[in-house]
């Protein structure tokens, strides 16, 4: 199974070595990748910047300040996690004509994708120690020097978790930027897949992408290094001590209200316009109810599929530690971190190689699925297998219950609000997603994604419409459950 | 319920000997505490009795029924071991009642057992609807003993049930546990790390050491008799003293002792207790200096060099009356003590 997930970077690996040094070179070392490259790298320095700024900028106020209404203002802010990305850019470019190039893709990006770095600001700063502060004033330092030598260190593994999903999100992002008309390699890969179906071209920009991922997830682990911070005491902790905004209160409500009228209003706004646009024109409910049938489909199938696959990987991690267990659990982050478009690719051309009946099915589709969406579903299974220690399972024995009966009355029922959550989150993820389903669906397969994508794309904002608010209806259950458990957004959180 | 019996067990881990040839017999109806530091093996010892755990040698015996040895082992579902572990460790997703009727037959588990066996802890019915979320620590391990209790094992094995709890609750906690296990005429094993907890429970106390046991015996004669100078430690305070034995008579640095038992002449070391060390009484003439008092108010611990240069006692003081350290006092010796030749 950890094999399965490692199918794309081996593809990408051997292609390149069966292709040789000399040619590799010469395929890449164009000005074009040149041009992507710089693309690439500058929308995501740029855009974890101001992720980083927006997102703890906004828990900070949110959570250690005495802003008005903070509940509300925290509800609205992880809201965006509803809106797919390339929905939020379809509402913005339908409604601001000149938003696109570099500035275009920051806003849209930055809007959508601030929340991965604010949810786990926001649990690291509800789950801080207000004893250490205390011991940093009573050690005689100010409070500004207290936040930047006790507060900040403590949300470094956070913000960095934060930028990597920002960083990993953002090289795997394919509608938005192409509605945006800002070249990445990502949107470079589908273009070439387009015009030269399973070119070399397509397969060495891959190559290329997959080296960023891996330069961007092992720069993530040399800055978050060995160091962990965890609460030395055990039981509850005090409340925190809010810190009084005074003059500055009313100016900075305001910065919170801007930043949800942008991340939120604006596609709110854009979305209801558009439907009553549309509406007037034509409102197809039969092909409304056949796409959104298809995408629930494929949700359901592959969450069940990718639950029974996380299972055995994360029982391995947690009841036998060891390297093997380790190694099958980090194989499927790896895969994580491969964007959509890689594994799409990398599975057209082995199964166009290897296993032709399957190309083209949806056997492929969900394969493609359980890849991408894998290490989402180890995650939330690992998690709750922790909540069903092997004690338990003695106690159940030394009272005259077999094993399978242990698992059927004490296992299974701890661990399947955890199953279900792992399972909601893939198949929420799999109802909305574009990119590997416009590359691997079986021909004449529409689900609300590609139809979206297809009307949109053809300048029918209208029509486009109804899809787009029917996939932040699918997301709106997700964001809550991410919003509530901001852990079960990033893979990374999980021990190493 | 029945006899406990353990024959020669032995039991390794890679390089560790874990518990090594362990002979212990745990009589019908009584509470036997298993008592050692971290590491001797104690727990190792009960999850070898609970099944969890199959020995390498020697036979475990519940009555006559063999549960482990001769190349077989019982699994620990067929047992019927009630066990009671560190934290707990009630099911998280089950209410009170839910809980303790776990290991009852279906057909069982509406009756009015649970009620009788949460007022067997001295619990209320009305608890019976809580999530284990919802219980202080005390009351979560009360409910893990009725849970234990409620099939009607053979035995009862608690692995240091109480350690988890504050002090107050601890004290308490463990004598509600007992009277619970003496009402079920339990046949119980307790495993403690704790010796005041070990001698005010149980009617046998193990000392274990290095996976073996050097002593099981009345609490009385642990703590009066022990085996020798480590265990003597182990279970209370102690002051060795180096003594020349002579027709049952042991002269030290504190007078002459009259000895208990019989034991030949010559050099010896005394076990002195600092109950039997008296401050200022009667016709005493050795001379002390007090180097420092631990006051608890219903009474002191006062540690006392011998004058002039030793050797280094701690003698229990009554509350009412505490010496100031720096004063010098005559101390004398309550009693016969203990020889270790």
């Amino acid at each position: 199974m950890g094999a399965l997930a490692l199918v794309p970077l081996g593809f990408v690996v051997v292609y390149t070595a069966l292709i040789g040094p000399g040619d590799a070179w010469d395929l890449v070392a164009r000005p074009r990748v040149g041009e992507l490259l710089g693309n690439t790298v500058t929308l995501v320095v740029g855009c974890t910047a101001t992720c980083t700024a927006l997102g703890v900028g906004c828990a900070w106020l949110v959570e250690r300040t005495d802003v008005p209404l903070s509940r509300v203002w925290h509800g609205l802010l992880v809201a965006p996690l509803a809106v797919p990305a390339f929905v939020n850019s379809y509402s913005w470019a339908s409604l601001v004509p000149g938003i696109h190039g570099f500035t275009g893709a920051l806003v849209v990006i930055t809007l959508s994708y601030y929340p991965l770095v604010y949810l786990p600001v926001v649990a690291v700063l509800r789950g801080l120690d207000p004893a250490l502060e205390e011991a940093a004033y009573s050690l005689g330092h100010s409070r500004a020097r207290t936040f930047a030598r006790v507060v900040l260190p403590q949300l470094r593994p956070a913000v960095l978790g934060g930028c990597l999903l920002v960083s990993l999100h953002l090289l795997a992002e394919f509608g938005a930027l192409q509605m945006l008309q800002f070249p990445t390699f990502t949107t470079a890969i589908y273009d070439q897949y387009g015009s030269t179906f399973n070119g070399e071209a397509a397969n060495m920009l891959a190559s290329v992408l997959v080296l960023l991922c891996m330069l961007i997830l092992l720069a993530e682990l040399r800055l978050r290094g060995r160091r962990r911070y965890a609460r030395v005491a055990r039981g509850a902790a005090r409340p925190v001590e809010i810190i009084r905004l005074g003059g500055g209160r009313g100016p900075l409500t305001l910065v919170l209200a801007a930043v949800v009228a942008l991340a939120v209003g604006l596609p709110a706004y854009s979305l209801v316009h558009w439907l009553r646009v549309g509406s007037s024109t034509e409102f197809p409910v039969g092909e409304l109810a056949a796409a959104a049938g298809t995408s629930l489909g494929l949700g359901a199938a592959a969450a069940a599929a990718t639950v029974v696959l996380a299972m055995p990987a994360a029982w391995l991690a947690v009841r036998y530690p060891g390297l093997t267990s380790n190694l099958v659990e980090r194989s499927t982050y790896v895969a994580n971190a491969l964007p959509g478009i890689v594994v799409a690719l990398a599975l057209v051309t082995v199964s166009i190689r290897a296993v032709q009946p399957i190309y083209q099915t949806y056997v492929l589709l969900l394969l493609a699925y359980a890849i991408m969406f894998l290490p989402r579903a180890v995650v939330s299974v690992r998690a709750a297998l922790e909540q069903a220690p092997v004690l338990l399972d003695e106690v159940a024995h030394s009272l005259g219950v077999g094993s399978l009966a242990t698992v059927r009355r004490v296992t299974l029922p701890i661990i399947a609000p955890g199953i279900g959550a792992g399972a909601a989150l893939v198949f929420l993820a799999v109802s909305t997603e574009l990119t590997a389903t416009l590359m691997l669906a079986p021909i004449d397969t529409t689900t609300l994604a590609t139809r979206f994508w297809a009307e949109s794309s053809s300048v029918a904002y209208g029509a486009a419409a109804p899809y787009a608010l029917l996939m932040v209806l699918i997301s709106i259950p997700a964001a809550v459950l991410l919003g509530r458990h901001a852990s079960l957004s990033s893979p990374w959180e999980a021990p190493r | 319920m029945t006899r406990l019996e353990l024959r020669g067990v032995s039991k390794s881990f890679t390089d560790v000997r874990a518990v090594a040839a362990v002979d212990l017999t745990v009589p019908h109806d009584s509470v036997t505490a298993v008592l050692g530091p971290s590491g001797c093996g104690k727990t190792t010892l009960l999850r070898l009795i609970a099944g969890f755990v199959v020995p390498e040698a020697g036979t475990i015996r519940f009555g006559d029924v063999v549960v482990a040895g001769d190349g077989r082992a019982l699994p620990p579902q067929q047992r019927k071991v009630g066990y009671v572990p560190q934290e707990g460790a009630l099911f998280p997703h089950l209410d009170v009642a839910a809980n303790i009727a776990f290991g009852l037959p279906r057909s069982q588990r509406r009756s009015a057992r649970v009620g009788e066996v949460l007022d067997l802890v001295e619990l209320p019915a009305a608890f019976g609807s809580r999530y284990p979320h919802q219980l202080s620590g005390g009351q979560q391990q009360r409910v893990a003993l009725a849970r234990a209790l409620a099939p009607e094992p053979s035995v009862v094995l608690l692995d240091e049930p109480f350690s988890s709890l504050d002090a107050s609750l601890r004290a308490s906690t463990g004598r509600a546990v007992l009277r619970a296990l003496r009402v079920a005429h339990a046949t119980a094993v307790l495993v403690t790390h704790d010796q005041d907890e070990a001698l005010s429970l149980a009617d046998q106390v193990a000392v274990m050491r290095e996976g073996k046991v050097v002593q099981a015996a009345t609490p009385r004669e642990i703590y009066r008799s022990p085996v020798d100078a480590g265990v003597a430690r182990f279970v209370g305070g102690a002051a060795m003293l180096p003594a020349a034995v002579r027709a049952g008579v042991a002269s030290t640095a504190l007078g002459e002792l009259p000895v208990a038992g019989d034991v030949g002449d010559g050099a010896a070391e005394v076990l002195v207790r600092p109950e039997q060390v008296l401050i200022g009484a009667g016709a005493a003439t050795v001379k002390a200096r007090v180097d420092e008092v631990a006051y608890y108010g219903h009474d002191a611990s006062v540690t006392l060099t011998v004058l002039p240069d030793g050797p280094v006692v701690v003698a229990r003081a009554g509350g009412l009356d505490v010496p100031e350290v720096g004063a010098t006092v005559t101390v004398s010796v309550a009693g016969p003590v203990v020889v270790f030749p």
